[in-house]
């Protein structure tokens, strides 16, 4: 098992850290034509899965109205970069009680300390 | 042909650079020491004789392993396979540099053990309706006609052991060759459990 470990250290980047709960922009590489632009998908981290090269993320955030949930491969060359805008205060390491909340009640409380700033 | 001897160490999932996700065997290849160099003119064929895996405790070799890696003098080594390389002398490392991103590769491997098994996992008979009081489900039901031929054919799937067996798969392409861990990284499935043993071809 040693050996694969090393072997897929190799394909994992540099990412920033974040936690389940956490609000961050995952900024993603989007090929239109010929040209290549990043796109921007703002939201809550609501569950992370997996280890290694296979690790993913789920973010979810209200557009519209309607909720919109994506995951997202956490070492994949397809994400450019991910910012955390706030650190949330969580009891649960998957948050998909959120889907059922609405407004105020779907707040993730912050954290007070270690708030980052955006950049 | 180029060839090496490798161990399967399991699978994992790597990012092309376009940003696609394939899954890949990891496994451990060589580096395979040449034993012995078969020539037409001494043994009717031309090839050679690699080892695997050194064997360190040398009780653990048999007397006339032990004989025939003194008369080459090369180490013992656990697993021997012959393979139609040329260009090789008595001594020679092969390694996972013979092996670039890319290539075309057929493993063979024996494969996972099923036990013994019935005709729908072995041979992949349909079987009966599960319901409408059927009452027939995973039997194989005739295994022939009667007066002619009076015998049940050849190659008639019944039920037994399955798995266990030497299988080679072909066409597999290589994802990447890693020299300083000794490691290829081969899309797709490859017999056999972590562990297994395999032989590993260049071409088809």
């Amino acid at each position: 098992m040693n050996l694969i470990n090393a072997v897929e250290q190799g394909y994992m980047k540099e990412v920033s850290a974040f936690n389940v709960g956490d609000t961050v922009r995952v900024f993603v590489k989007v090929v239109e034509g010929d040209k290549e632009r990043l796109q921007q998908f703002e939201g809550n981290v609501i569950a992370r899965h997996g280890s290694g090269t296979r690790e993913t993320f789920m973010v979810r955030k209200i557009s519209f109205g309607v909720g919109v949930e994506r995951i997202f491969p956490l070492y994949s060359p397809v994400i450019d970069r991910i910012e955390v805008i706030k650190k949330g205060s969580i009891k649960k390491a998957k948050l998909y009680y959120l889907r059922d909340k609405k407004g105020k009640a779907a707040k993730i409380k912050e954290r007070e300390r270690e708030i980052v700033k955006e950049g | 042909m180029t060839g090496i001897l490798g161990k399967k160490l399991g699978m994992t999932q790597i990012f092309t650079e376009d940003g696609k996700m394939i899954p890949v065997t990891v496994v451990e290849a060589g580096p395979c020491c040449v034993i012995q160099v078969k020539t037409l003119k001494k043994d009717g064929y031309e090839a050679v004789k690699m080892g695997f895996q050194e064997i360190k405790k040398e009780k653990r070799v048999s007397k006339p392993m032990a004989g025939m890696f003194k008369k080459s003098g090369v180490k013992p080594h656990k697993i021997l396979k012959e393979f139609p390389m040329g260009d090789l002398k008595v001594g020679d490392l092969v390694t996972v540099e013979k092996f670039a991103r890319g290539d075309n590769v057929s493993v063979t491997g024996v494969s996972k053990g099923k036990g013994f098994q019935g005709v729908i996992k072995k041979n992949k008979f349909a079987g009966g309706p599960a319901s409408h009081g059927s009452m027939f489900y995973r039997a194989p039901g005739s295994i022939g006609a009667s007066s002619y031929p009076s015998r049940v054919w050849k190659n008639q799937g019944m039920p037994g052991h399955m798995g266990s067996e030497c299988v080679t798969v072909k066409n597999l392409t290589i994802a990447a060759v890693k020299p300083d861990q000794n490691v290829l990284l081969i899309e797709g499935a490859i017999p056999g459990a972590p562990g297994t043993y395999l032989e590993i071809r260049k071409g088809k």
